[in-house]
């Protein structure tokens, strides 16, 4: 099943992933000395797919391995590094992105489910 | 989506936000709170935030209020020998809220609030979304 589902099933769990680190950035916007994380899609991706990787730890370890510390903009004087507009602007692009990837995954469970029932 | 750590990531975004203002409407009903002795004048209060791991995902963090200090700014003193409240000298002591950083304080809460109201609500939206996949 994974393998009908391609690229798109581990995509649409990579995308989670990235959602929580930036619903985490926009929780502690006023957390002292809090630093922004972020997940470098691609790499996280390109990691998740190695063939010799398992599936399920596959996403959780390169989920873990593509994160970093993001810059700030603007230093604040209590040490964090969450710009909260541009974590705005982040969050709504990650959401869509996973929509994307979640209509990808759809349209291939659909296709899935005609070949089943043919109808 | 598994076990939604961003739910309790958002949450915990929430309940600190919500405290920090319930302390901002404490001051701020209090700043008049005056009183004949310097011991007994209320003192401005402040929650301190601290990032936590939330019990879905520990890697992840969400927002954990670890303490609501006192602030141990001096009370105003004032001479008011009229006041029915005040010493033997005629003074009164007020605590050391300034309403207008509290108001910023309020303003930059209740911002905070929306934004992980935000967070949340797409995020169910997204789960939504994912669950009814295929039907």
């Amino acid at each position: 099943m994974s393998d009908f589902l391609g690229i798109h099933g581990t995509a649409l769990a990579l995308r989670e992933q990235r959602l929580q680190l930036l619903s985490a950035n926009l929780a502690n916007a006023d957390t002292p000395g809090f630093q922004a994380q972020d997940l470098d899609f691609t790499s996280a991706l390109q990691a998740a797919l190695q063939p010799n990787a398992a599936v399920g730890d596959a996403i959780d370890g390169a989920a873990q391995g593509a994160r970093y510390a993001r810059a700030s903009s603007q230093p604040s004087l209590d040490g964090n590094t969450v710009d909260g507009e541009r974590e705005h602007a982040l969050f709504a692009q990650a959401a869509l992105e996973y929509r994307a990837s979640l209509n990808f995954v759809e349209s291939k469970v659909r296709t899935m489910l005609t070949a089943i029932t043919g109808q | 989506m598994s076990n939604l750590p961003i739910f309790d990531v958002a949450g915990s975004a929430m309940n600190a936000q919500s405290v920090r203002l319930s302390t901002i409407a404490s001051n701020l009903a209090n700043a008049d709170s005056v009183s004949g002795n310097p011991d007994a004048v209320y003192r401005a209060k402040q929650p301190v935030f601290r990032a936590e791991g939330v019990p879905g995902d520990p890697s992840l963090s969400g927002v954990n209020v670890v303490e609501v200090r006192e602030s141990d700014a001096a009370p105003l003193k004032r001479y008011e020998p009229g006041h029915p409240l005040a010493d033997a000298q005629g003074y009164v002591y007020a605590p050391a809220v300034d309403p207008v950083a509290q108001m910023v304080d309020l303003i930059s809460a209740s911002r905070s609030y929306q934004a992980n109201v935000e967070v949340f609500n797409s995020a169910k939206e997204l789960a939504m979304a994912t669950l009814n996949m295929g039907r």
